[in-house]
């Protein structure tokens, strides 16, 4: 039986659909089978930063109404052969996903895949609920910024009081993945540091993603980070909480950038 | 003035994170929970509304929330009758 996870921020932008397609490439790349299933409907936009926008044709709203077979809708990627994507649908329609739909399409990707990572819609209301509904496990994505943190904090409430497992008394597994994180600038204490977020939200830390711009460059090629420059300083970040995700006890250092002379006297002196 | 202060930025992360756990503290606890501003709100107008008659307008109900203490704030108008026929005479 596979592992399904949940990625969710609570706000918007903070990375949630670049980390979910960087995450499972990585997973995808060690040979597991993965699938990425893209909650956001009505703004599908897991399928462009994966690259497959043209080989969408089916998605997952045609799944759950019963339109299309779920192995017609998984699109497999061109790169890593164990890495597929279930797009979501541009539809409208609000309602279009239901509670008893998404649990049977999300048993039926447990079955056949070891991991199926679920890319939550921004916010709290019924699509980013649906979302996290079944996960056993969660990956809070936030910046080091307060009104990610603040929404981060709400969405820990959800996953803790609205999931099937925390309905059932399990705990969910929870993960913090802090990303466009700049040493630099929290050093000097202009922006709150990893020990500030994880002291707030009290949650396990699952990697540090350092503000880079080859992420925006790997997006704007339509291809995860974790594939497009696997020795790119993001890539490897990446990489590491992949491996921390599959229980894998690896350090978790703070990606630091090389500076200069100046720079390391002004950070020091305000830190 | 110390000369050091010029080249000392002031700092922002230590207030950000002083605001954000004195916000999630409160956030957490009412969580969950019906909106206390609102049901002290309706009490205290139908108790009110016992003894006198008043618009819902004329009471505000407000919390400040502070790091050990809340304020809350209760103001009720209760307009005079005298000045009532006055009002409407004007």
């Amino acid at each position: 039986m596979g592992k399904v996870v949940v990625v969710t921020s609570g706000k918007g932008g903070v990375g949630k659909t670049t980390s979910t397609a960087a995450l499972g490439a990585a997973v995808a790349k060690t040979g597991k089978k993965v699938a990425l299933v893209d909650f956001d409907v009505g703004l599908r936009n897991l399928d462009l930063i994966m690259g497959a926008e043209r080989r969408v044709v089916f998605d997952l709203v045609n799944v759950i109404q019963g339109t299309a077979k779920l192995s017609q809708a998984l699109i497999r990627d061109k790169r890593v052969e164990t890495l597929f994507l279930l797009p979501a649908s541009q539809t409208r329609d609000k309602d279009a996903l239901t509670e008893e739909g998404v649990g049977e399409v999300i048993e039926r990707l447990r079955s056949v895949f070891d991991y199926v990572f679920c890319d939550s819609p921004a916010g709290i209301e019924r699509g980013a609920q649906l979302a996290m509904r079944f996960a056993d496990e969660a990956v809070i994505v936030t910046n080091p910024e307060v009104s990610s943190v603040r929404d981060s904090d709400r969405i820990i409430g959800l996953l803790d009081a609205r999931t099937m497992k925390a309905e059932q008394g399990e705990a969910i597994a929870k993960h913090v993945l802090v990303t466009r994180y700049d040493a630099a600038r929290a050093a000097r204490g202009e922006m709150l540091s990893i020990n500030d977020v994880l002291e707030i939200l009290s949650t396990p830390l699952l990697g540090i993603i350092p503000e880079s711009q080859d992420v925006l460059r790997a997006s704007n090629l339509g291809s995860p980070v974790t594939l497009a420059d696997p020795a790119n300083v993001a890539a490897k970040a990446y990489i590491d909480a992949a491996r921390r995700l599959e229980g894998e006890d690896l350090p978790v250092v703070v990606p630091f950038e090389r500076k200069g002379l100046l720079n390391r006297l002004l950070g020091r002196r305000a830190a | 003035m110390n000369i050091l202060d010029l080249f000392k930025r002031r700092t922002s992360a230590p207030v950000a994170r002083e605001r954000l756990q004195l916000l999630l503290a409160y956030e957490r606890q009412s969580r969950g929970q019906p909106d206390l501003v609102s049901i002290l709100r309706e009490e205290i107008m139908a108790v009110i509304a016992k003894h006198v008659q008043i618009d819902q307008d004329y009471l505000q109900v407000s919390m400040e929330r502070g790091k050990t203490m809340s304020t809350l704030e209760i103001d009720i108008q209760i307009p005079n009758k005298s000045a009532t026929p006055l009002a409407l005479a004007g």
